[in-house]
């Protein structure tokens, strides 16, 4: 075959990068909206900011179907154990957007009922600031996961620690 | 004025349990010892208070009163469309007081409420758990000498470790 003809045809590339490539361009959102963090949200995946473009429109209200926990809004103390059940139903790879003041940080909420932070029980990739944050701020955030899961290695996985 | 009359009433069949007749904004506010709390909204309930519209709870730690606790009674007559507020006071060393769920099915709910955030025990009460906190909660918010900040949350839930080493 001619030189010429397999350079403009064939792409060579590593395994990890295509994996990569096809999980940061596919992410399957789940939404665990819980406040007005949750109908920002809406706004996210509506027209005018379109969640589709970057390839997470395909919302599940399964976790098992997901890859991406969206945690929008505060989390009450008796809420949190079914955000963790819900964490731990979710599929491996699986990444988490801490969306606003509240689930970052519990927000304006300093009181005894809400956690001060989902990050003190399960793991964050990406905090938004904001109370709410606008639809941009979120689609930074998704931006800013996707820079993250493209830099991924296939190493890194394992199933020893799921302690 | 069927109000006095009824007041007059409680008077003489408990001298020793009424501590005072008030009035505020209009409404009239009866404060009774707690023990004879059933009794008293019995014969409220017999005199025409059919209606409880609430329960409630007071913490007089910084405000002072008869006592440490004071559990609020509003009660409303259909008929004669009057008001009254029964103030029934706690002591701090025993709180509890008479259930009222039998003569309003409506306290069920709100006495498990105050036992939640006030930790006031109600006698007789069917079911006498925590409403609205988790049940291995241990306190009792809305006492004022419940820290604002301090023991504000749990911590004992299981911290979940990525399953992959992150960057």
């Amino acid at each position: 075959m001619d030189q010429d003809y397999i350079k403009s045809n064939v792409l060579t590339t590593t395994l990890e990068s295509a994996i990569n490539w096809g999980r940061k361009h596919s992410l399957w959102p789940m939404p665990f909206g819980t406040a007005c963090c949750g109908i920002e949200f809406m706004a996210v995946l509506a027209s005018r900011t379109d969640l589709a473009r970057f390839g997470a429109e395909a919302i599940r209200f399964s976790p098992r179907q997901s890859d991406l926990l969206i945690v929008a809004g505060r989390i009450s103390i008796k809420m949190m154990p079914v955000l963790i059940r819900i964490y731990e139903q979710m599929p491996e790879p699986k990444w988490v957007i801490s969306m606003g003041a509240c689930a970052s940080s519990g927000g304006v909420f300093d009181t005894y009922s809400v956690i001060q932070g989902i990050d003190r029980f399960i793991p964050v990739d990406v905090y938004v600031p904001g109370c709410p944050p606008r639809p941009e701020g979120v689609v930074d955030g998704l931006m800013k996961l996707q820079k993250k899961v493209g830099k991924e290695k296939l190493s890194d996985y394992t199933t020893s620690n799921t302690s | 004025m069927p109000l006095a009359k009824t007041f007059s009433f409680i008077k003489d069949k408990f001298p020793e349990s009424v501590y005072d007749v008030t009035e505020s904004s209009g409404e009239q506010i009866f404060h009774i010892r707690s023990e004879v709390v059933r009794d008293v909204l019995e014969i409220f309930k017999e005199k025409g208070f059919n209606f409880l519209a609430d329960i409630t709870a007071i913490d007089n730690l910084t405000l002072g009163g008869f006592e440490r606790y004071a559990v609020v009674y509003h009660l409303l007559s259909h008929d004669s469309l009057e008001r009254v507020t029964v103030k029934a006071y706690v002591a701090e060393d025993k709180p509890s007081i008479p259930s009222v769920e039998k003569l309003w099915k409506t306290a069920d709910w709100q006495e498990r409420e105050i036992y939640d955030l006030f930790g006031i025990t109600f006698d007789g009460h069917p079911n006498m758990v925590r409403i609205m906190n988790p049940d291995d909660f241990t306190g009792h918010p809305l006492r004022k000498d419940y820290p604002r900040l301090g023991n504000k949350e749990r911590d004992d839930y299981p911290v979940i470790k990525p399953a992959f080493k992150r960057k």
